[in-house]
């Protein structure tokens, strides 16, 4: 099997493919996860509600001339649509993490005082930023967003079918507490991916790279402190 | 060719951009990307796809979770699209569940004949489609032991029922013979009222709360997979849980 990286940096096509098929997924899924959420908040005393508008599942009034309902069915088929994608994405990238060694070389090793140093240097705006080589912050948040994605596919399952997997329903603490969990993974990974997208946009290297698979030099400020 | 190629990639990135920008503008304008037909037959399919991964998951001999007494709620939610006063009346004496499809004897039955039937009591989580869920405690006959008396044809597919206030719907044979799907005469030791569907509901553990229809008229076995009410709408058919 080929390297995750070219020597450049560059993400290999597949690696590409891999994270741009998760991107679609896990919009789709909170997308329409947030219509599902406030149909019935899994945290009623939380003052949160999701706008109808940014949710996916088609404006209500249209829903209600062609399905006579308010568009709590489109939210779902959505959602138990791509959840395959996003699981057998997943699955893919998993297995192609392992036999790359992607995960070994790239995200490993990290441990809690790197991170600490790391995160200071970046405060301080002394961490450089070289195409395909991961601080880490970086590494630390990389493994911790894979975490959070198995975890939200986990108690989504047990929500899922809290009769035919209960041990796994009984594992997340039940029914109801499996869908604060559930809420609470989604919550990070939509944290990662704010984060993420920002600094994506602040290194558009990045951008470039995973988008076309093609090195764009660029003399930046970051760069200069390598 | 050099040239060629150049367009080509041009092509590609203003076919990219605009696919972004497209993206971008289904999501700010709430816009109905969702209800286009081609959009609405894939996510049909996928649905359908799911009621096949659903029935494969489904086992008979696995039990939903069980709860103590203590547990069940007393105050049970009144569900229906329509508020209690509205809802069906079925006086006892002139009562009659009847039967259509492939079912040996299709006599109707009376409230009495229905509650001869040996019972049992079981407490059990109620999930409903829409995220809320509630314990109760229903006691009633097993629904295997009712199409079994009638001479249902327990090889056929499917099982459909019509309810007295316009709602229908349908299960798979799996689940209607499961040993926890009840006709539920009681809930929390007394008769259920008509708010919660007297003479019986169909309780089904294994099975969202849509799926556990009230006020039944009908009961009829077939191999045509039949609709239902919210099914119709968009719904997932299985609906298991």
């Amino acid at each position: 099997m080929t390297d995750a990286h070219t020597k450049e940096g560059i993400p290999s096509g597949f690696l590409r493919s891999l994270h741009w098929l998760n991107a679609l997924a896990i919009l789709i899924m909170v997308g329409s996860g947030w219509r599902i959420y406030s149909w019935y908040p899994a945290l009623p005393s939380v003052p949160l509600e999701f706008p109808w508008a940014i949710t996916l599942g088609g404006a209500t009034g249209i829903n209600e001339d062609l399905h006579n309902e308010w568009g709590l069915a489109n939210a779902l088929a959505w959602h138990f649509g791509a959840m395959w994608l996003l699981v057998i994405n997943f699955l893919a990238y998993l297995c192609y993490g392992i036999a790359t060694q992607h995960f070994r070389r790239d995200f490993l090793p990290v441990g809690p005082t790197m991170v600490f140093r790391d995160l200071l240097a970046a405060l301080r705006g002394r961490l450089g930023h070289r195409l395909g080589h991961y601080n880490a912050v970086q590494k630390a948040l990389y493994w911790a967003v894979i975490a959070a994605i198995l975890v939200t596919i986990l108690s989504g399952l047990a929500i899922w079918k809290p009769a035919q997997l209960h041990g796994l329903t009984s594992l997340f603490g039940g029914y109801e507490f499996a869908r604060v969990v559930h809420f609470f993974g989604m919550a990070f990974i939509v944290g990662f991916v704010a984060i993420h997208v920002a600094l994506a946009l602040l290194v558009p290297e990045t951008l470039v790279a995973m988008l076309l698979g093609k090195a764009w030099h660029r003399k930046s400020p970051m760069e200069r402190t390598e | 060719m050099k040239q060629d190629s150049l367009i080509a990639q041009i092509e590609r990135r203003s076919f990219l951009r605009q696919s972004l920008s497209l993206g971008a503008l289904t999501l700010l304008t709430g816009c109905d990307l969702s209800n286009e037909d081609q959009v609405q037959s894939v996510l049909q399919r996928m649905s359908q796809w799911n009621d096949r991964a659903q029935a494969w998951l489904f086992s008979g001999a696995t039990l939903a979770p069980t709860f103590a007494a203590s547990q069940a709620v007393k105050d049970f939610r009144y569900n229906a699209f329509f508020p209690e006063d509205k809802a069906p009346l079925l006086k006892e004496e002139d009562y009659r569940l009847r039967f259509a499809g492939l079912i040996a004897d299709r006599r109707p039955w009376t409230v009495e004949q229905l509650y001869a039937l040996p019972q049992v009591t079981q407490v059990t989580r109620h999930v409903c489609v829409e995220g809320w869920s509630m314990i109760g405690q229903w006691s009633g006959a097993p629904f295997a032991s009712l199409l079994k008396a009638v001479g249902a044809d327990l090889t056929a597919s499917y099982v459909g029922y019509e309810c007295a206030d316009g709602y229908y719907g349908s299960i798979d044979m799996p689940t209607a013979l499961h040993p926890q799907t009840l006709l539920a005469f009681k809930l929390s030791d007394q008769i259920l009222p008509r708010k919660y569907g007297f003479p019986f509901k169909l309780r089904i553990p294994t099975k969202l709360g849509f799926k556990n229809p009230k006020w039944i008229t009908t009961f009829y076995v077939t191999n045509r997979k039949p609709g239902g009410f919210w099914e119709d709408r968009g719904y997932n058919w299985f609906s298991g849980i």
